[in-house]
C-alpha cells in the first residue's frame, strides 16, 4: 500500500528502482525521486501522439489498468453460479457510492433478461382497484431519488464462528450504496386504494426463475420503501433488477426484491421459503428469530484491510472505511489501533444520509509495531456496534445472518494486514 | 403528520373532492386488471391454504416425478447430491451442527408447495402441474417421515400437515421494528477499555489464501508495479459462454465431476466418435441416464438448436477455458 509517486514509470515503462525495492514507501520514495532530479521527468508517448477519437468507447469503461477491480465470488461458498453471490471490492472504492458495475449481486435462480416493453407490475389483494402498470406508466409517476445502502442479511455470515476469508471484499462485500431513483411505494399503494383497515403485510415477487418472494410489513412499505428503476443516474443494471426492483431501506437485501413483477396486499405474512428456511436467525436454543428485517449499525475499515501490505514504517496512513445503520444516520465512528483498548473519533464525510454508507477517515502514523485496527459505529439511536464476543453471548455462532460485529485487521511487524478475530 | 396519516387524508380528499383528485392527475396511469388475467401470476400460497389450486398427489406419484426431475440434485432420498438436502436433520437445530432442511426448519408445509411450484426444478421452474407439485410435496414430506407412505395431499389436507418445527420461530427480538430494542449493549468507552490481555483467537491457516484465491494481490489496486498479468482478461470461447448462459454449469464443471460429469471427461469419452455431436445433442435435449452413474440428466428442451450446436462443439473440442 505505498502511494503513487509523481512519476512511477520511466519512459520505457520500467519501474524505478526505489519502488521496485518497495521497502521504503512514500516518503523515502519521494526523496529518491528528487535525488534523481538530475534526469528530467520522462515525457511519455501518450503526451506526444494523437489519442483515440471521442466516443471510441461509446458507453465507457474503467481504464484497462483497473482490470483487477471487479466483483468476485467467494470460492466454495455456493453450489452453483446461478444461485450465488458476487462480492463488491470494498477495498478499492472511494467515497460512498458504489459504481454500478461493482454493486454486489445476489441471484437465486440466475440472471434473467427482462424486456422493459413486456415487463409489467401487478398490484392487487386488499385494494380497491387491482391494477397493472407498464414501465412507461411507472416512469410517469411522481418520482424521488434517495441514497441508500443495500446489505445482504448474510453479509459477514461466514465469520460467526471463526475467520474464514482473507479480504474485506469477502468479509463485508455483500454491501453496496447507490442513489436510487423511482417512486415511493406509498404513492402506488394510494393509487390502487389500499384497504388500510385490513392490510398489514405485502408480498413482493420477482420475475426471475425463483419468483423470489418476501413479506414486507405495511408500516415499512408506507414509510420509505421505493419502487426503483434508476441507479446512479442510469437504469438499473440487469444484475440489480432491471427494469424494476424494490429498495427497502435499512433492511436485509433479500427484501429489496429484484425484477419486481407483483405486489399483493394481505393481512398476514406469507411464511415464504426466504423468510423461514433461510433469512431467519438460528439461536443456540434451536429457535430461530424470524422477520429480523433491520440491519443494525456496523462499520469496517477498508484501508488498510486484509491482504494489503504497509511498506512505510514510520509513515503516514489514512485509516478509512464505511459505516452504516439500518436505523438511520451514522452519528460517530471511532477507531482503535490497539485491539479496542483505546479509541479515538474519526472524521465523517458530509453529507450523511439516512440508511446510507458513510465514509469515515482518520490519520495514522504507523510506528512499525504490530497493530490491531478496529472501527466502531454509533448511530443516531445511540446504539454502539458490538464486539463479536457480545453477539455470540446472545446468538451463538450458527446464526449466519446479521453479524454486525466490530472487525479486526492485524498489522504485523512486516506490514502485512490480516483478517483476525480477538 | 405521519406518512400513514397523510395517505389516509389523501384518500379521503379524493373521495370527497374532485379538485383534490385533479391535483394528483397521475391516478389515471396503469389499468385495471382482472382476477382471470392475474391467475397465471397469482401463485402464492399462505399457511392457511389460501392460493392452493384444486388437484391432488400421492407419495407414490411424487416418487416418480422426484426420481425424474429432483433426485439428480437433491439425492435419491433427499439427502443431497451436491445441492441442498431436503430430508433429515429433524431436532438438529440446537446442536453444534444444525441442518436446515424441509423437515427440520420449515414451520408450514404450504411453504414447501409454494416453493416447488414457483422455483423448481431449478433449471426449468413453473413447469410442474398442480398434481405433480402436490405429489412431490407429499413425497418430500414422506422422506422426512412427516406424512405416511399412503398419503395423498390436496388443498384441504396440505394446510393441516403439522411440521416438526412449527413452533420453532420467535418474534421476540428488536430487529423487526424501527424502534426495536437491541439485544447487545456495547458502550462507547474511549480509554483503557479493557485490562485483559488482547490476543488473536482466530486467523486463516498458512497457505489458505493462496490455495483458495490464487494471487490475492490481483484483487487490489497497485500504482507501484505494472498491471498484473492475471488481471488482464483472456478470450472466452463462444461455446463456453453459451454453456454458461444455458445453465449447464448448474450441474457440470469444466474439469471436475459435480452432479454430472466434467465436460473434459465427456470430451475424452466421445471425442473420437464420428457421431459424437449428434449423440450429445440428443442426450442434452432429451435427457439421459446410466452413462455416468445413477444420476439422470434431465431433458434440456429449452436450449435452441443453434446454442446447442455451439455448446456441443465446445465440449468436443475438450472444453477449453480460453
Amino acid at each position: 500500500m505505498s502511494a503513487a509517486p509523481d512519476s512511477g514509470l520511466d519512459d520505457k515503462g520500467a519501474l524505478r528502482r526505489a519502488f521496485l525495492r518497495g521497502a521504503s514507501g512514500t516518503a523515502a520514495a519521494l526523496v529518491a525521486d528528487s535525488s534523481a532530479a538530475a534526469s528530467p521527468l520522462a515525457v511519455l508517448d501518450s503526451s506526444r501522439v494523437l489519442g483515440k477519437p471521442v466516443a471510441s468507447d461509446a458507453y465507457g469503461h474503467p481504464s484497462r489498468y483497473e482490470a483487477g477491480i471487479i466483483r468476485r465470488q467467494s470460492p466454495g461458498l455456493t453450489r452453483t453460479n446461478e444461485s450465488s453471490i458476487a462480492f463488491t471490492p470494498l477495498q478499492n472504492l472511494f467515497g460512498t457510492i458504489t459504481p454500478n458495475g461493482l454493486h454486489f449481486e445476489r441471484d437465486h435462480a440466475g440472471l434473467p433478461d427482462l424486456d422493459p416493453l413486456q415487463h409489467r407490475l401487478a398490484v392487487h389483494g386488499l385494494v380497491a382497484e387491482p391494477k397493472i402498470y407498464s414501465m412507461d406508466d411507472i416512469l410517469r409517476l411522481p418520482s424521488v431519488s434517495r441514497v441508500h445502502f443495500i446489505e445482504c442479511g448474510a453479509n459477514s455470515g461466514l465469520e460467526w464462528g471463526n475467520v474464514a476469508v482473507p479480504t474485506v471484499q469477502f468479509t463485508h462485500g455483500m454491501l453496496s450504496c447507490a442513489e436510487y431513483s423511482g417512486v415511493l411505494l406509498s404513492t402506488l399503494l394510494e393509487d390502487v386504494g389500499i384497504d388500510l383497515k385490513r392490510a398489514s403485510y405485502l408480498l413482493a415477487e420477482g420475475a426471475d426463475g425463483a419468483a423470489l418472494t418476501r413479506s414486507i410489513p405495511l408500516a415499512m412499505a408506507l414509510d420509505d420503501v421505493l419502487l426503483v428503476y434508476g441507479q446512479n443516474g442510469e437504469m438499473l443494471r440487469p444484475e440489480n433488477g432491471y427494469p424494476l426492483r424494490l429498495v427497502v431501506p435499512g433492511v436485509q437485501g433479500v427484501s429489496s426484491v429484484k425484477w419486481l413483477r407483483r405486489i399483493e396486499v394481505g393481512d398476514q405474512p406469507w411464511q415464504t421459503r426466504e423468510e423461514t428456511l433461510h433469512y431467519s436467525d438460528l439461536l443456540p436454543s434451536g429457535k430461530s428469530r424470524q422477520f429480523t428485517w433491520i440491519q443494525e449499525a456496523k462499520s469496517v475499515i477498508t484501508s488498510p484491510s486484509g491482504g494489503m501490505t504497509l511498506l512505510d514504517k514510520g509513515g503516514y496512513y489514512e485509516i478509512s472505511g464505511f459505516a452504516w445503520s439500518g436505523r438511520g444516520r451514522v452519528k460517530r465512528v471511532d477507531i482503535s489501533t490497539d485491539g479496542g483498548r483505546n479509541w479515538r473519533t474519526t472524521r465523517l464525510q458530509e453529507p450523511i444520509a439516512s440508511k446510507a454508507l458513510t465514509r469515515f477517515r482518520a490519520d495514522w502514523v504507523w510506528d512499525g509495531a504490530p497493530a490491531l485496527l478496529q472501527s466502531r459505529c454509533i448511530d443516531e439511536t445511540g446504539y454502539v456496534q458490538p464486539a463479536l464476543r457480545q453477539l455470540r453471548e446472545v446468538r451463538g455462532t450458527r446464526s449466519i445472518y446479521h453479524n454486525n460485529a466490530i472487525q479486526t485487521w492485524q498489522v504485523t511487524n512486516t506490514g502485512e494486514v490480516r483478517n483476525v478475530q480477538i | 403528520m405521519s406518512r400513514f396519516d397523510t395517505l389516509v387524508l389523501a384518500l379521503l380528499l379524493c373521495v370527497s373532492s374532485a379538485s383534490a383528485c385533479a391535483a394528483t392527475s397521475w391516478h389515471g396511469l396503469g389499468r385495471a386488471v382482472t382476477p382471470e388475467e392475474l391467475a397465471s401470476w397469482d401463485i402464492d400460497v399462505r399457511p392457511d391454504g389460501t392460493g392452493l389450486p384444486p388437484g391432488s398427489g400421492s407419495v407414490a406419484d411424487g416418487q416418480t416425478v422426484y426420481d425424474e426431475k429432483c433426485a439428480s440434485c437433491h439425492g435419491t432420498f433427499g439427502e443431497s447430491n451436491d445441492y441442498l438436502a431436503l430430508a433429515g436433520g429433524i431436532g438438529s437445530l440446537a446442536s453444534a451442527n444444525p441442518q436446515r432442511t424441509v423437515g427440520s426448519k420449515l414451520n408450514y408445509a404450504t411453504t414447501l408447495w409454494d416453493y416447488i411450484n414457483r422455483a423448481m426444478p431449478f433449471n426449468n421452474s413453473k413447469t410442474l402441474s398442480a398434481n405433480e407439485v402436490y405429489a412431490v410435496t407429499a413425497y418430500v414430506l414422506n422422506l422426512n417421515e412427516i406424512v405416511p407412505a399412503d398419503a395423498v395431499l390436496d388443498q384441504s389436507s396440505l394446510p393441516k400437515v403439522v411440521m416438526p418445527n412449527h413452533d420453532g420461530f420467535t418474534l421476540d427480538h428488536g430487529m423487526g421494528t424501527k424502534n426495536g430494542k437491541a439485544d447487545v449493549a456495547n458502550t462507547a468507552c474511549m480509554q483503557n477499555c479493557t485490562t485483559a490481555e488482547i490476543k488473536v483467537t482466530s486467523e486463516l491457516p498458512a497457505g489458505f489464501t493462496a490455495q483458495m484465491y490464487g494471487d490475492i494481490q490481483t484483487h487490489f489496486r497497485h500504482f507501484d508495479r505494472p498491471l498484473l498479468a492475471a488481471a488482464v482478461s483472456g478470450n472466452t470461447p463462444a461455446g463456453l459462454t453459451l454453456a454458461q448462459n444455458s445453465g449447464c454449469f448448474a450441474c457440470h464443471d469444466i474439469d471436475k465431476s459435480r452432479v454430472g460429469p466434467a465436460f473434459s471427461a465427456v470430451a475424452s469419452r466421445y471425442g473420437q466418435d464420428p457421431n459424437a455431436a449428434q449423440t450429445l445433442s440428443n442426450k442434452i435435449h432429451a435427457g439421459g441416464s446410466g452413462a455416468w452413474g445413477s444420476v439422470p440428466m434431465p431433458p434440456q428442451a429449452q436450449i435452441t438448436e443453434a446454442d446447442l450446436a455451439g455448446v456441443v462443439t465446445w465440449i468436443l473440442e475438450g472444453a477449453p477455458r480460453q
